[in-house]
Protein backbone atom coordinates (compact mmCIF):
# COMPACT_ATOMS: atom_id res chain seq x y z
CA UNK A 1 0.00 0.00 0.00
CA UNK A 2 1.36 3.63 -0.98
CA UNK A 3 1.20 5.85 1.94
CA UNK A 4 -1.22 8.10 -0.80
CA UNK A 5 -3.95 5.52 -0.81
CA UNK A 6 -7.34 6.71 -1.23
CA UNK A 7 -5.74 10.48 -0.22
CA UNK A 8 -7.60 12.25 -3.09
CA UNK A 9 -10.56 10.82 -2.85
CA UNK A 10 -10.25 11.39 1.74
CA UNK A 11 -9.81 15.24 0.68
CA UNK A 12 -12.11 15.32 -2.28
CA UNK A 13 -15.03 14.72 1.13
CA UNK A 14 -13.52 17.24 3.01
CA UNK A 15 -14.08 19.68 0.13
CA UNK A 16 -17.49 18.11 -0.78
CA UNK A 17 -18.15 19.48 3.25
CA UNK A 18 -16.59 22.87 2.95
CA UNK A 19 -18.65 23.50 -0.29
CA UNK A 20 -21.63 22.61 1.61
CA UNK A 21 -20.96 25.01 4.31
CA UNK A 22 -20.74 27.86 2.35
CA UNK A 23 -23.10 27.14 -0.33
CA UNK A 24 -26.15 29.56 0.17
CA UNK A 25 -29.33 28.39 1.43
CA UNK A 26 -32.63 30.00 2.03
CA UNK A 27 -32.84 32.21 5.54
CA UNK A 28 -34.83 29.78 7.55
CA UNK A 29 -33.21 26.77 6.59
CA UNK A 30 -29.53 28.72 7.26
CA UNK A 31 -29.83 28.42 11.01
CA UNK A 32 -30.01 24.13 10.96
CA UNK A 33 -27.20 24.02 8.38
CA UNK A 34 -24.79 21.23 9.80
CA UNK A 35 -21.60 21.58 10.96
CA UNK A 36 -20.34 19.65 7.45
CA UNK A 37 -16.49 19.70 8.21
CA UNK A 38 -17.03 18.57 11.78
CA UNK A 39 -19.23 15.52 10.61
CA UNK A 40 -16.56 14.76 7.64
CA UNK A 41 -13.28 15.32 9.55
CA UNK A 42 -14.95 13.92 12.27
CA UNK A 43 -15.60 10.45 10.84
CA UNK A 44 -12.35 10.19 9.15
CA UNK A 45 -10.55 11.13 12.34
CA UNK A 46 -12.18 8.49 13.80
CA UNK A 47 -11.62 5.63 11.66
CA UNK A 48 -8.43 6.65 10.39
CA UNK A 49 -6.84 8.15 13.46
CA UNK A 50 -3.18 7.78 12.71
CA UNK A 51 -3.62 9.42 9.85
CA UNK A 52 -6.12 11.84 9.65
CA UNK A 53 -5.48 14.24 12.75
CA UNK A 54 -4.72 17.59 14.16
CA UNK A 55 -2.76 18.77 11.17
CA UNK A 56 -5.96 18.12 8.23
CA UNK A 57 -7.93 19.53 11.43
CA UNK A 58 -5.90 22.74 11.19
CA UNK A 59 -5.64 23.19 7.19
CA UNK A 60 -9.31 22.54 6.99
CA UNK A 61 -10.03 25.16 9.79
CA UNK A 62 -7.86 27.95 8.23
CA UNK A 63 -9.56 27.34 4.41
CA UNK A 64 -13.18 27.67 6.34
CA UNK A 65 -11.85 30.86 7.73
CA UNK A 66 -10.99 32.03 4.42
CA UNK A 67 -14.34 30.85 2.72
CA UNK A 68 -16.41 32.23 5.27
CA UNK A 69 -14.18 35.71 5.84
CA UNK A 70 -13.87 34.85 9.23
CA UNK A 71 -10.80 36.55 11.38
CA UNK A 72 -8.12 33.56 10.55
CA UNK A 73 -7.13 31.24 13.08
CA UNK A 74 -10.62 30.45 14.51
CA UNK A 75 -12.23 27.80 12.91
CA UNK A 76 -8.21 26.20 12.90
CA UNK A 77 -8.28 26.53 16.91
CA UNK A 78 -11.42 25.07 17.69
CA UNK A 79 -11.51 21.99 15.10
CA UNK A 80 -7.79 21.33 16.23
CA UNK A 81 -8.93 21.25 19.89
CA UNK A 82 -12.18 19.18 18.74
CA UNK A 83 -10.65 16.94 16.83
CA UNK A 84 -7.85 16.55 19.16
CA UNK A 85 -10.67 14.84 21.42
CA UNK A 86 -12.00 12.36 18.77
CA UNK A 87 -8.76 11.02 18.50
CA UNK A 88 -7.53 10.32 22.43
CA UNK A 89 -10.95 8.72 22.56
CA UNK A 90 -11.26 6.94 19.01
CA UNK A 91 -11.45 3.36 20.48
CA UNK A 92 -14.52 4.35 22.76
CA UNK A 93 -16.48 6.66 20.02
CA UNK A 94 -15.76 3.72 17.63
CA UNK A 95 -17.03 0.62 19.87
CA UNK A 96 -20.68 2.24 20.99
CA UNK A 97 -23.92 2.84 19.29
CA UNK A 98 -24.70 4.39 16.14
CA UNK A 99 -27.24 6.82 18.55
CA UNK A 100 -24.49 7.43 21.49
CA UNK A 101 -22.04 8.12 18.92
CA UNK A 102 -24.71 11.15 17.69
CA UNK A 103 -25.01 12.37 21.17
CA UNK A 104 -21.19 12.66 21.10
CA UNK A 105 -20.92 14.65 18.36
CA UNK A 106 -23.74 16.95 19.11
CA UNK A 107 -21.65 17.69 22.64
CA UNK A 108 -18.60 17.96 20.36
CA UNK A 109 -20.67 20.29 17.67
CA UNK A 110 -21.23 22.43 20.72
CA UNK A 111 -17.67 22.64 21.86
CA UNK A 112 -17.00 23.77 18.84
CA UNK A 113 -19.38 26.16 18.18
CA UNK A 114 -18.70 27.96 21.93
CA UNK A 115 -14.74 28.14 21.26
CA UNK A 116 -15.72 29.73 17.78
CA UNK A 117 -17.98 32.42 19.77
CA UNK A 118 -15.49 32.35 22.62
CA UNK A 119 -12.51 33.56 20.23
CA UNK A 120 -14.77 35.90 18.08
CA UNK A 121 -15.58 37.58 21.17
CA UNK A 122 -11.98 38.39 22.53
CA UNK A 123 -12.01 40.35 19.15
CA UNK A 124 -15.30 41.42 19.16
CA UNK A 125 -18.32 42.78 20.86
CA UNK A 126 -20.56 40.01 19.99
CA UNK A 127 -23.08 38.83 21.77
CA UNK A 128 -24.71 35.09 21.25
CA UNK A 129 -28.27 34.21 19.83
CA UNK A 130 -29.85 30.71 20.73
CA UNK A 131 -30.49 30.82 16.50
CA UNK A 132 -26.38 29.73 16.29
CA UNK A 133 -26.54 26.60 18.86
CA UNK A 134 -29.63 24.94 16.30
CA UNK A 135 -27.55 23.75 14.11
CA UNK A 136 -26.21 21.10 16.83
CA UNK A 137 -29.45 19.64 16.80
CA UNK A 138 -29.42 18.82 12.98
CA UNK A 139 -25.60 18.43 12.93
CA UNK A 140 -26.37 14.95 15.39
CA UNK A 141 -29.28 13.79 13.63
CA UNK A 142 -27.13 13.34 10.43
CA UNK A 143 -24.39 12.19 11.95
CA UNK A 144 -25.26 8.31 11.48
CA UNK A 145 -25.95 8.83 7.95
CA UNK A 146 -22.72 10.59 7.05
CA UNK A 147 -21.23 7.59 9.06
CA UNK A 148 -22.85 5.51 6.83
CA UNK A 149 -22.16 7.16 3.93
CA UNK A 150 -18.35 7.52 4.78
CA UNK A 151 -18.28 3.98 6.03
CA UNK A 152 -19.39 2.89 2.34
CA UNK A 153 -16.55 5.00 0.65
CA UNK A 154 -14.11 4.03 3.05
CA UNK A 155 -14.81 0.52 2.21
CA UNK A 156 -15.45 0.56 -1.51
CA UNK A 157 -12.27 2.46 -1.97
CA UNK A 158 -10.05 0.36 0.73
CA UNK A 159 -9.31 3.69 2.35
CA UNK A 160 -7.10 2.71 5.36
CA UNK B 1 2.41 -0.65 10.14
CA UNK B 2 0.74 1.35 12.67
CA UNK B 3 2.76 2.92 15.81
CA UNK B 4 0.96 1.60 18.77
CA UNK B 5 3.46 4.06 21.48
CA UNK B 6 3.86 7.46 21.38
CA UNK B 7 1.42 8.64 19.47
CA UNK B 8 -0.75 9.92 22.25
CA UNK B 9 2.89 12.19 23.21
CA UNK B 10 3.00 13.52 19.91
CA UNK B 11 -0.69 13.93 19.33
CA UNK B 12 -0.51 16.06 22.62
CA UNK B 13 2.46 18.12 21.18
CA UNK B 14 0.50 18.63 17.88
CA UNK B 15 -2.34 19.74 19.32
CA UNK B 16 0.01 22.59 21.39
CA UNK B 17 1.67 23.35 17.91
CA UNK B 18 -1.75 24.20 15.97
CA UNK B 19 -2.99 25.90 19.41
CA UNK B 20 -0.17 28.18 19.59
CA UNK B 21 -0.23 28.29 15.50
CA UNK B 22 -4.01 29.39 15.48
CA UNK B 23 -3.45 32.12 18.64
CA UNK B 24 -0.55 33.41 16.39
CA UNK B 25 -2.74 34.00 13.27
CA UNK B 26 -5.09 35.57 14.98
CA UNK B 27 -3.36 37.68 16.46
CA UNK B 28 -1.30 38.65 13.35
CA UNK B 29 -4.68 38.79 11.44
CA UNK B 30 -6.75 41.39 13.09
CA UNK B 31 -3.84 43.61 15.11
CA UNK B 32 -1.06 43.68 12.13
CA UNK B 33 -2.20 45.50 8.68
CA UNK B 34 1.00 43.86 6.63
CA UNK B 35 -0.87 40.48 7.15
CA UNK B 36 -3.60 41.55 4.49
CA UNK B 37 -0.87 40.51 1.48
CA UNK B 38 -1.03 37.13 2.86
CA UNK B 39 -4.42 36.96 2.98
CA UNK B 40 -4.63 37.93 -0.46
CA UNK B 41 -2.61 34.97 -1.38
CA UNK B 42 -4.63 32.77 0.35
CA UNK B 43 -8.10 34.34 -0.53
CA UNK B 44 -6.86 33.72 -4.54
CA UNK B 45 -5.75 29.95 -3.42
CA UNK B 46 -9.86 29.33 -2.17
CA UNK B 47 -11.37 31.25 -4.86
CA UNK B 48 -12.74 28.11 -6.64
CA UNK B 49 -14.33 27.00 -3.79
CA UNK B 50 -16.25 30.58 -3.61
CA UNK B 51 -17.19 30.42 -7.43
CA UNK B 52 -18.19 26.58 -7.07
CA UNK B 53 -20.54 27.27 -4.05
CA UNK B 54 -22.36 29.80 -5.83
CA UNK B 55 -23.15 28.05 -9.17
CA UNK B 56 -25.82 26.60 -7.76
CA UNK B 57 -27.87 29.69 -7.32
CA UNK B 58 -26.56 30.96 -10.78
CA UNK B 59 -28.31 27.97 -12.10
CA UNK B 60 -31.33 28.51 -10.18
CA UNK B 61 -30.73 32.17 -11.41
CA UNK B 62 -30.46 31.26 -14.81
CA UNK B 63 -33.83 28.87 -14.57
CA UNK B 64 -35.85 31.64 -13.49
CA UNK B 65 -34.79 33.66 -16.55
CA UNK B 66 -35.61 31.50 -19.02
CA UNK B 67 -39.61 30.85 -17.74
CA UNK B 68 -40.29 34.17 -17.97
CA UNK B 69 -42.93 35.16 -20.61
CA UNK B 70 -43.09 37.18 -23.20
CA UNK B 71 -45.95 39.22 -21.93
CA UNK B 72 -43.54 40.03 -18.84
CA UNK B 73 -40.53 40.49 -20.75
CA UNK B 74 -42.03 43.06 -22.99
CA UNK B 75 -43.52 45.16 -19.53
CA UNK B 76 -40.28 45.03 -18.40
CA UNK B 77 -38.77 46.58 -21.39
CA UNK B 78 -41.59 49.52 -21.58
CA UNK B 79 -41.13 50.03 -18.14
CA UNK B 80 -37.31 50.20 -17.92
CA UNK B 81 -37.22 52.60 -21.21
CA UNK B 82 -39.58 54.64 -19.81
CA UNK B 83 -37.17 55.20 -16.58
CA UNK B 84 -34.42 55.50 -18.99
CA UNK B 85 -35.69 58.18 -20.90
CA UNK B 86 -37.49 60.41 -17.81
CA UNK B 87 -33.19 59.90 -16.15
CA UNK B 88 -32.02 60.84 -19.20
CA UNK B 89 -34.26 64.26 -19.12
CA UNK B 90 -32.68 64.48 -15.55
CA UNK B 91 -29.21 64.19 -16.25
CA UNK B 92 -29.41 66.82 -18.51
CA UNK B 93 -30.18 69.08 -16.14
CA UNK B 94 -27.74 67.31 -13.67
CA UNK B 95 -25.13 68.21 -16.15
CA UNK B 96 -25.86 71.97 -16.31
CA UNK B 97 -26.37 71.88 -12.18
CA UNK B 98 -22.82 70.27 -12.23
CA UNK B 99 -21.37 72.73 -14.57
CA UNK B 100 -22.79 76.12 -12.50
CA UNK B 101 -21.70 74.02 -8.91
CA UNK B 102 -17.88 73.82 -10.39
CA UNK B 103 -18.23 77.20 -11.66
CA UNK B 104 -19.46 78.69 -8.32
CA UNK B 105 -16.80 76.54 -6.50
CA UNK B 106 -14.12 77.77 -8.61
CA UNK B 107 -15.22 81.09 -7.62
CA UNK B 108 -14.89 80.19 -4.00
CA UNK B 109 -11.34 78.75 -4.70
CA UNK B 110 -12.54 75.23 -3.43
CA UNK B 111 -11.52 72.43 -4.60
CA UNK B 112 -13.46 71.13 -7.65
CA UNK B 113 -15.54 67.85 -7.68
CA UNK B 114 -14.28 65.60 -10.09
CA UNK B 115 -15.09 62.80 -11.97
CA UNK B 116 -14.88 59.45 -10.16
CA UNK B 117 -13.62 56.15 -11.36
CA UNK B 118 -16.58 53.75 -11.07
CA UNK B 119 -17.28 49.73 -11.08
CA UNK B 120 -20.26 47.78 -11.51
CA UNK B 121 -19.72 44.09 -9.02
CA UNK B 122 -22.33 41.52 -8.43
CA UNK B 123 -23.00 39.66 -5.42
CA UNK B 124 -22.06 36.18 -4.62
CA UNK B 125 -24.20 34.78 -2.76
CA UNK B 126 -22.24 32.30 -0.22
CA UNK B 127 -22.20 31.94 3.72
CA UNK B 128 -20.59 34.01 5.73
CA UNK B 129 -18.93 34.06 9.69
CA UNK B 130 -22.50 34.36 11.90
CA UNK B 131 -20.94 36.44 13.38
CA UNK B 132 -20.27 39.17 11.02
CA UNK B 133 -22.01 41.24 8.28
CA UNK B 134 -20.36 40.33 5.00
CA UNK B 135 -21.31 39.86 1.35
CA UNK B 136 -18.77 38.74 -1.17
CA UNK B 137 -18.37 40.21 -4.89
CA UNK B 138 -17.08 38.91 -7.97
CA UNK B 139 -14.43 42.13 -8.43
CA UNK B 140 -11.37 41.37 -6.86
CA UNK B 141 -7.88 43.22 -6.74
CA UNK B 142 -7.33 42.21 -10.71
CA UNK B 143 -9.97 44.60 -11.14
CA UNK B 144 -8.00 47.05 -9.18
CA UNK B 145 -10.13 46.85 -5.66
CA UNK B 146 -8.62 47.51 -2.60
CA UNK B 147 -9.03 47.42 1.05
CA UNK B 148 -11.19 50.14 2.36
CA UNK B 149 -12.76 50.74 -1.06
CA UNK B 150 -16.24 52.45 0.16
CA UNK B 151 -19.07 50.42 -1.71
CA UNK B 152 -22.83 51.79 -2.95
CA UNK B 153 -25.68 51.13 -4.99
CA UNK B 154 -28.23 53.24 -6.43
CA UNK B 155 -29.96 53.95 -2.95
CA UNK B 156 -27.20 54.72 -1.00
CA UNK B 157 -23.84 53.32 1.11
CA UNK B 158 -23.67 49.83 1.11
CA UNK B 159 -20.29 49.36 3.11
CA UNK B 160 -16.32 49.26 2.23
CA UNK B 161 -14.21 46.39 1.65
CA UNK B 162 -12.28 44.58 4.39
CA UNK B 163 -10.79 41.24 1.89
CA UNK B 164 -9.59 40.81 -1.45
CA UNK B 165 -8.64 38.41 -3.56
CA UNK B 166 -7.34 38.23 -6.71
CA UNK B 167 -11.03 37.47 -8.27
CA UNK B 168 -13.40 38.17 -5.25
CA UNK B 169 -13.55 40.76 -2.27
CA UNK B 170 -15.52 40.55 0.28
CA UNK B 171 -17.82 43.67 1.67
CA UNK B 172 -18.07 44.72 5.09
CA UNK B 173 -21.85 46.07 5.49
CA UNK B 174 -22.52 49.34 7.35
CA UNK B 175 -24.33 47.62 9.69
CA UNK B 176 -21.72 45.24 10.97
CA UNK B 177 -20.59 45.65 14.88
CA UNK B 178 -17.04 46.94 13.76
CA UNK B 179 -18.46 49.43 11.27
CA UNK B 180 -18.46 52.84 11.76
CA UNK B 181 -19.39 55.40 9.29
CA UNK B 182 -18.85 59.21 9.36
CA UNK B 183 -22.28 60.96 8.74
CA UNK B 184 -24.21 64.29 8.91
CA UNK B 185 -28.03 65.15 9.12
CA UNK B 186 -28.70 66.49 5.82
CA UNK B 187 -31.16 68.91 7.49
CA UNK B 188 -28.67 70.87 9.42
CA UNK B 189 -25.45 68.94 8.98
CA UNK B 190 -25.19 67.76 12.37
CA UNK B 191 -22.20 65.31 12.67
CA UNK B 192 -21.98 62.06 14.10
CA UNK B 193 -21.26 58.77 13.91
CA UNK B 194 -23.18 56.09 12.69
CA UNK B 195 -21.84 52.33 14.18
CA UNK B 196 -23.07 49.22 12.84
CA UNK B 197 -25.67 47.60 15.73
CA UNK B 198 -24.44 44.08 14.51
CA UNK B 199 -28.36 43.23 13.16
CA UNK B 200 -29.05 43.83 9.26
CA UNK B 201 -31.21 46.91 9.44
CA UNK B 202 -30.18 48.82 12.25
CA UNK B 203 -27.40 51.38 13.29
CA UNK B 204 -26.80 53.39 16.56
CA UNK B 205 -25.60 57.09 16.97
CA UNK B 206 -23.96 57.02 19.92
CA UNK B 207 -22.62 60.23 22.21
CA UNK B 208 -25.34 62.74 21.14
CA UNK B 209 -26.46 65.30 23.70
CA UNK B 210 -30.02 65.35 24.03
CA UNK B 211 -30.37 68.88 23.00
CA UNK B 212 -29.22 67.72 19.73
CA UNK B 213 -31.75 69.13 16.96
CA UNK B 214 -32.00 65.43 15.74
CA UNK B 215 -35.74 63.92 14.60
CA UNK B 216 -37.31 61.04 13.73
CA UNK B 217 -37.21 60.64 9.58
CA UNK B 218 -34.09 62.75 9.01
CA UNK B 219 -31.66 61.75 6.48
CA UNK B 220 -28.35 60.92 7.57
CA UNK B 221 -25.41 61.52 4.55
CA UNK B 222 -21.54 60.43 4.21
CA UNK B 223 -20.02 63.56 5.76
CA UNK B 224 -16.96 62.28 3.61
CA UNK B 225 -14.54 63.39 7.25
CA UNK B 226 -13.08 59.60 7.74
CA UNK B 227 -11.42 59.96 4.13
CA UNK B 228 -13.02 56.69 3.58
CA UNK B 229 -16.39 57.32 1.92
CA UNK B 230 -17.15 60.31 -0.74
CA UNK B 231 -18.91 63.14 0.63
CA UNK B 232 -23.25 63.67 0.28
CA UNK B 233 -24.39 59.76 -0.25
CA UNK B 234 -26.94 58.61 2.07
CA UNK B 235 -26.53 56.41 4.79
CA UNK B 236 -30.17 56.10 7.21
CA UNK B 237 -32.38 57.78 8.03
CA UNK B 238 -33.48 58.28 12.02
CA UNK B 239 -36.16 55.80 13.10
CA UNK B 240 -35.69 56.49 17.19
CA UNK B 241 -34.62 59.59 19.29
CA UNK B 242 -35.24 58.89 22.50
CA UNK B 243 -33.85 60.67 25.78
CA UNK B 244 -34.24 58.76 29.56
CA UNK B 245 -33.46 61.37 32.47
CA UNK B 246 -30.13 60.06 34.25
CA UNK B 247 -28.33 58.96 31.27
CA UNK B 248 -25.69 61.22 29.91
CA UNK B 249 -26.78 60.72 26.07
CA UNK B 250 -29.43 60.44 23.96
CA UNK B 251 -30.38 57.33 22.31
CA UNK B 252 -30.26 57.66 19.15
CA UNK B 253 -31.01 54.72 16.35
CA UNK B 254 -31.34 54.56 12.46
CA UNK B 255 -32.68 52.50 9.49
CA UNK B 256 -30.20 52.10 6.67
CA UNK B 257 -31.25 53.38 3.20
CA UNK B 258 -30.08 50.74 1.48
CA UNK B 259 -32.22 46.92 1.86
CA UNK B 260 -29.34 45.28 2.49
CA UNK B 261 -30.61 41.96 2.62
CA UNK B 262 -31.40 42.18 -0.70
CA UNK B 263 -28.80 43.62 -2.66
CA UNK B 264 -28.03 42.07 -5.97
CA UNK B 265 -25.48 44.96 -7.35
CA UNK B 266 -23.25 47.34 -5.90
CA UNK B 267 -21.08 49.88 -7.23
CA UNK B 268 -17.26 50.81 -6.43
CA UNK B 269 -16.24 54.06 -5.83
CA UNK B 270 -12.61 54.69 -6.41
CA UNK B 271 -11.81 57.99 -4.29
CA UNK B 272 -9.59 60.72 -7.10
CA UNK B 273 -8.03 62.76 -3.70
CA UNK B 274 -6.24 59.05 -3.52
CA UNK B 275 -5.20 58.42 -6.82
CA UNK B 276 -4.47 61.96 -7.35
CA UNK B 277 -2.29 62.10 -3.97
CA UNK B 278 -0.80 58.54 -5.00
CA UNK B 279 0.48 60.20 -8.37
CA UNK B 280 1.66 63.18 -6.85
CA UNK B 281 4.03 60.82 -4.38
CA UNK B 282 4.97 59.00 -7.70
CA UNK B 283 6.04 61.82 -9.42
CA UNK B 284 8.32 63.15 -6.05
CA UNK B 285 9.83 59.43 -6.07
CA UNK B 286 10.77 60.16 -9.67
CA UNK B 287 12.38 63.45 -9.32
Amino acid sequence: MTPANGRFKLILTLILALLLTVLPVPEPLDSFRPDWVLLVLGYWCMALPYRVSIGYAWMTGLTLDLLLGAPLGIHSLALSIVIYIIVMNHRLIRNISLWQQALIVGFLAMLNKLIIFWAEKLLFDISITPMYLWSILSTMLIWPWIFLILRKIRRQFAIR
Amino acid sequence: MKPIFATSTSLQLRLFFAVIASFSLIIFDSKFDSFSNVRLYLNTAVSPLIYAADIPSEMLKGVSNTVVTRRDLKKQVKEQKDKLFVQQVQLLEFKHLKEENNRLRALLNSPVHSDQRKLVAEIITVNSDPFSLQVVINKGSLDGIYIGQPVLNEQGVVGQIVDVSTTYSRILLISDITHGIPVRVQRNDIRAIANGSGELNSLNLPYMPHSTDIQVGDVLVTSGLGGVFPEGYPVATITEFTYQIGQPYAQVEAKPVVALERIRYVLLVWDDEESKSTTDTNKEAVL
